[in-house]
């Protein structure tokens, strides 16, 4: 036993070196490398513990995920990254909601001291939480319900079943009773439909991270069910991982935790009524055509691309990257702007155009790229919207005022690559595509920027 | 109620060690911590593991409970290692 525990150290100490690795793209895939043995090691470990005493089930058990695992690993598309890592937050809340369930079989009476039903009672609670909260974010990543969906009084209906989850988590911790148990477990899984269901798409970032932290609390919680050091270790770090990327995400969009979980909509129905319609563009837009940008971007020193998620829906990476290549070769300066809600999770814009082969030392961070712009010549928008509407720093009564942007506004040029002047998530106008120095090149990303590319070549 | 002390301590602390290692991730690998992390929260495998393989001691419901959590957190460990080693290939590709 004292063996099997020294094992767990271990396999720790690989965890968070692992997780050390990850600060710097070179030392990564290391560092997941480490991870990987760490977590061999702990799965060594237990097998070889004395209460194992029978492999069918484990075989059957490690073959069938394995199997399943290494399936979607290899067949995801890096843009449905956030839909595998929403899935894999509930899978990791669902396995420790089982593993509370059997334990309660598995344990004798006499076992169930206070503290054993308390961290039963959070595994399961928070296990099933995270386990429905996530297929819901799945299912809303998958565009089945897109937007927030308005149930009557569902913040009342929300504490009415927060409170009788509490009441039963209660009950079980004193009674104990298999009956209760499962009443807990299924409201539970209720909250977790309820809690993600009402939020909207533009705040999924936030949500994923969040449950990414639940999982990992649940497995902590797991660990106390069982007096496991290696559970308790590795969820703490993945509960510690999952808030600080919500905090990050929450700043960048300008939100705080309760507004996304609680507000709904990022816009509320008042500021909706006083937002301006298609008269707000009338007359104040400047389009463009490929061969004047191409020229444009050739006497270019500087040049910036802000990409959004619309690059990604357009599937238009590569081509990207293939106009960031023309221009690199005939001496221009490209660099990529991303913002920290640029993709549908955190980091998601980063690994899109790692895929497309952009060096990720061209990929800047806000806060690094906003005091260049002012040395731009032209700078490429495109596919992002919100992120770039001046009125977030400049109108106080603007609903998305305060939300740190992309300052793409204070280059020179502006070319804002878009389909047609639909608003982005926030449900507002861009003050952006009136500015006086920037225009409008109207089309799917893809196709534009093959002309465009064309363009660039034939000067 | 020492043990209990003993494993608060541990949680705390490594909540702490979490919370500064993590910050010095650059966002550009968010995406991959966060499927990294999907593989670290499939440590629920050792108590899926103890469940499946209780043997006489529990029952049908337990070891069928057990295994089904062992796929989920195999699935979660796998796929995660798997998909995050893809990601970071690409970071590395080009320097």
């Amino acid at each position: 036993m004292t063996l099997i525990n020294l094992a767990y150290l271990v396999a720790a100490i690989f965890f968070i070196l692992g997780l050390k690795g990850l600060s710097s793209p070179r030392s990564a895939p290391r560092g997941n490398m480490l991870g990987a043995v760490g977590m061999l090691i702990a799965i060594i470990a237990t097998l070889v513990n004395k209460e194992v005493l029978s492999f069918g089930w484990i075989i059957a058990g490690m073959v069938v995920g394995s199997a399943i695992g290494a399936y979607i690993a290899r067949k995801v598309q890096m843009t449905q990254m956030p839909e595998m890592v929403a899935l894999l937050n509930g899978f990791g809340g669902a396995a420790s909601l089982l593993v509370a369930l059997s334990q309660f079989i598995l344990t004798p009476n006499v076992y169930h001291t206070t503290s054993w039903l308390v961290a039963l009672t959070l595994s399961a609670l928070i296990g099933a939480v995270t386990l429905t909260g996530s297929l819901v974010a799945w299912a809303k990543l998958q565009g089945y319900a897109e937007k927030a969906l308005k149930i009557p009084n569902q913040n009342l209906l929300r504490m009415v079943l927060g409170l009788g989850a509490l009441v039963l988590a209660v009950l079980f911790v004193w009674q104990g009773g298999g009956l209760i148990l499962f009443l807990l477990m299924v409201a539970s899984l209720a909250l977790g439909i309820l809690l993600v269901v009402a939020i909207g798409g533009a705040d999924m970032p936030v949500v994923i991270a969040l449950l990414n932290s639940y999982s990992g609390l649940a497995a902590a919680a797991t660990g106390f069910v069982l007096m496991n050091n290696g559970l308790i270790i590795c969820g703490s770090l993945v509960g510690a991982s999952g808030i600080i990327l919500s905090k990050i995400m929450c700043k960048a969009m300008n939100r705080s935790l309760g507004s996304v979980l609680f507000g709904g909509a990022m816009v509320s129905d008042e500021q909706m009524a006083s937002i301006p319609g298609k008269e707000f563009y009338e007359g104040k837009v400047k389009s463009c055509g490929a061969e004047e940008v191409a020229m444009m971007l050739e006497n270019a020193q500087k040049v910036v691309i802000a990409p959004g998620y619309g690059l990604a829906v357009a599937q238009a990476q590569h081509v990207t990257q293939e106009l960031a290549n023309t221009l690199a070769k005939r001496g221009v300066d490209v660099k990529f702007a991303i913002h920290p809600v640029a993709g549908r999770m955190p980091g998601h814009m980063n690994v899109l155009l790692a895929e497309a082969e952009v060096p990720y030392d061209k990929l800047i961070e806000m806060d690094n790229i906003n005091p260049e712009f002012s040395q731009t010549d032209v700078t490429i928008v495109l596919g992002a919207n919100d992120v770039t509407n001046p009125a977030a720093r400049d109108d106080s009564a603007s609903p998305i005022y305060g939300m740190p942007i992309l300052e793409v506004d204070k280059s020179r040029t502006v070319i804002v690559i878009k389909r047609s002047l639909s608003p982005g998530f926030a449900g507002i106008p861009n003050q952006l595509f009136i500015n006086d120095n920037s225009m409008m090149l109207f089309g799917d990303a893809k196709a534009v920027l093959q002309d465009l590319v064309r363009a660039v070549n034939e000067l | 109620m020492e043990a209990l002390i003993g494993a608060l301590t541990i949680f705390v602390l490594a909540v702490f060690v979490g919370y500064e290692i993590i910050t010095k991730v650059p966002p550009t690998l968010h995406t991959p911590l966060m499927s990294g992390s999907n593989a670290i929260s499939g440590i629920a495998v050792i108590g899926a593991i103890l469940c499946a393989g209780a043997g006489d001691q529990g029952n049908f419901i337990s070891a069928l409970l057990g295994f089904l959590a062992l796929v989920l957190a195999m699935i979660n460990i796998v796929g995660g290692f798997m998909v995050t080693d893809r990601m970071l290939q690409m970071f590395k590709k080009k320097k």
